[in-house]
């Protein structure tokens, strides 16, 4: 791949180091925030939005060159992490909803 | 069709607003605003991608989207909330296998057209790789929590070496892959990272499944962020480093919350199923007391609060659909009555919660374990109701049991307990309950559900 080299001179590979390492410092500190109660919502939430690796299957699925089998790879991978964020997201809304104060 | 920086840009809202998301689960009242947001993130990911000059094919993608959004919706709302584990386990997988096809597809790819160079071959081997252990992992972990396998640990001699030499062999050749930049170099490493999904949960028991799932939450974020890392996407890195933190996070409060570490957990071998039968305690039957229903409706008619405390073996009997006929009795009554949630009730994080408020039972009567222990002290009735290991009190006094230093729930404070129980066979960790041993301690034998509906009705009546 070509490496292009960012303004600050840094690979975009440490870049993306960079934004990772940052990123779990912000995980750890939202995740401690989560009230135990909403565990099992927050694992199924955190499920849905693993399925961003659908961004992944996109590439793969529409790239100009893909040949079939690619493209083949590709549509299954969309339709699974298709599954993972609908699924996930409806699961957690469905689970939120129950989760009710006491009526006065 | 959208340039670089504008998809950076909408990626960049995306990350955030999953952060929010998650930021609201903070507190029941917040979460479903927080769903919303990240479900907002999502979409804005989706179009920006489909926006991408280098998507050129949308059919197969309109195809997958929509067939995976009916399964996927069909699933969610059909599933029993009793199987919520499992599904979880289910989705992980997907996530797993979408990561090595990912990985795969980018590979071919990026090969065909040149533009592979050694870094990011090391990355898409990881993301195979970690996409490949969570996809086998999850399948097992699935397979037991449906009880499709046993839950008891699988374990045999030289199991943890194999791991061993598995794992050392996978490094050796994400080495030669990024040299050699072969397509059966990256199948390879896929299988032998299949093999060691498989290899590293089946030791593991049912009763740690709450680690396990909690750990493969953890593994499909970090799969995420490694097929980021690839594509250098950071909408993937960002989102794998939160999801792969949220499971570590929560893998280390489950551990926490057994007094166990989590190698200890990873090398398995530890708690069964619950068709154990025990003849140790058999033997220990005499000196238990045991009562009637009627007896225990009888001391929380009298009670100025009644503490239960809700376990595995409430979701197995379905018994959560009396405790609220029961809760809202004794509301009617002006009896105070809360549950007490240990974190690892259950098998997985927040089981227990989930049940509860499927029922209706409101959340502001559920209270976690840190919280409601120096209120059984000052309270007249404990009624445990299917759990177990999390209310002996070996915990505290036992050096040699095993489950010493575990924090537990403190119902032997109370001034009377109860033990719904089929039988006196102990729970996971196979040892005994000193509990049930007590002076203030009685067991009322019979199923969880069948013996809450007599009591309601019981309560009802009087």
């Amino acid at each position: 791949m070509t490496e292009t080299i960012t303004a600050s001179g840094m690979s975009p590979a440490v870049v993306a180091l960079f934004i990772f390492v940052l990123a779990c410092f912000i995980g750890y500190y939202v995740i401690w925030g989560v009230t135990p109660s909403l565990h099992t919502p927050l694992i199924s939430l955190t499920n849905a939005i693993s399925g961003i690796i659908i961004v992944g299957a996109i590439l793969v699925t529409g790239s100009e060159g893909a040949t079939s089998l690619e493209q083949g790879l590709g549509f299954i991978a969309v339709m699974l992490a298709s599954i993972n964020i609908f699924g996930g997201f409806a699961v957690t809304q469905r689970m939120l909803s129950m989760f009710r104060k006491k009526e006065k | 069709m959208l340039n670089a920086n504008t998809l950076a840009i909408a990626y960049l809202i995306s990350a955030s607003l999953f952060i929010l998301g998650l930021k609201g689960l903070t507190h029941p009242s917040t979460a479903r605003r927080g769903n919303y947001l990240a479900m907002f993130g999502m979409g804005l990911a989706i179009v920006a991608t489909l926006f991408n000059p280098v998507v050129q094919n949308y059919s197969l993608i309109f195809a997958g989207l929509v067939i995976g959004a009916v399964i996927g919706i069909v699933v969610a709302l059909k599933i029993d909330m009793k199987a919520m584990p499992q599904l979880v386990a289910a989705f992980h997988s997907l996530v797993g296998l979408t990561a090595v096809l990912v990985a795969i597809g980018t590979f071919t790819e990026h090969a065909a057209s040149g533009l592979v160079d050694g870094v990011m071959l090391v990355e898409l081997g990881i993301g195979s790789f970690i996409g490949a252990i969570t996809f086998t992992g999850s399948l097992i972990a699935f397979g037991k929590l449906q009880g499709i396998l046993s839950g008891n640990p699988i374990v045999f001699k030289g199991q943890h070496l194999l791991n061993l030499v598995l794992g050392l062999a996978t490094l050796v050749l994400v080495i030669q892959f990024s040299q050699n930049s072969s397509i059966t170099t990256l199948i390879l490493i896929t299988v032998i990272a299949l093999a060691l999904g498989f290899l590293l949960i089946i030791p593991i028991g049912g009763a740690d499944m709450p680690v396990v799932v909690s750990m493969l939450n953890s593994y499909s974020g970090w799969a995420a962020a490694a097929t980021g890392f690839t594509l250098q996407n950071n909408a993937l890195i960002v989102t794998g480093a939160l999801v792969g933190f949220s499971g570590a996070i929560l893998s280390f409060i489950m551990c926490r919350a057994m007094n166990r570490s989590f190698i200890s957990v990873i090398l398995g071998g530890f708690g069964g199923s619950d068709d154990e039968e025990s003849t140790a305690m058999q033997a220990a039957n005499q000196g238990v007391k045991s009562a009637a229903v009627e007896d225990l409706a009888f001391m929380i008619e009298n009670a100025n609060r009644l503490i239960i405390v809700p376990g595995y073996g409430m979701a197995v009997a379905q018994a959560q659909h009396a405790l609220k006929e029961l809760t809202d009795i004794l509301d009617e009554k002006g009896i105070e009555i809360k549950f007490a949630i240990h974190p690892v009730a259950g098998r997985m994080p927040g089981h227990m919660n989930v049940l509860l408020a499927e029922s209706d039972i409101p959340y502001d009567h559920v209270v976690e374990m840190d919280e409601i222990n120096p209120e059984f002290s000052t309270t007249d009735v404990a009624l445990v109701v299917g759990a177990n290991d999390v209310t002996n009190p070996a915990a505290k006094t036992d050096k040699s049991s095993p489950i010493y230093g575990m924090p537990i729930l403190d119902v032997e404070k109370a001034k009377y307990v109860f033990v719904i129980k089929r039988s006196m066979r102990p729970g996971y960790s196979g040892i005994e309950n000193l509990l049930y041993f007590r002076d203030n301690c009685s067991m009322v034998f019979g199923d969880a559900k069948e013996v809450c509906e007599a009591l309601a009705a019981e309560l009802k009546n009087s």
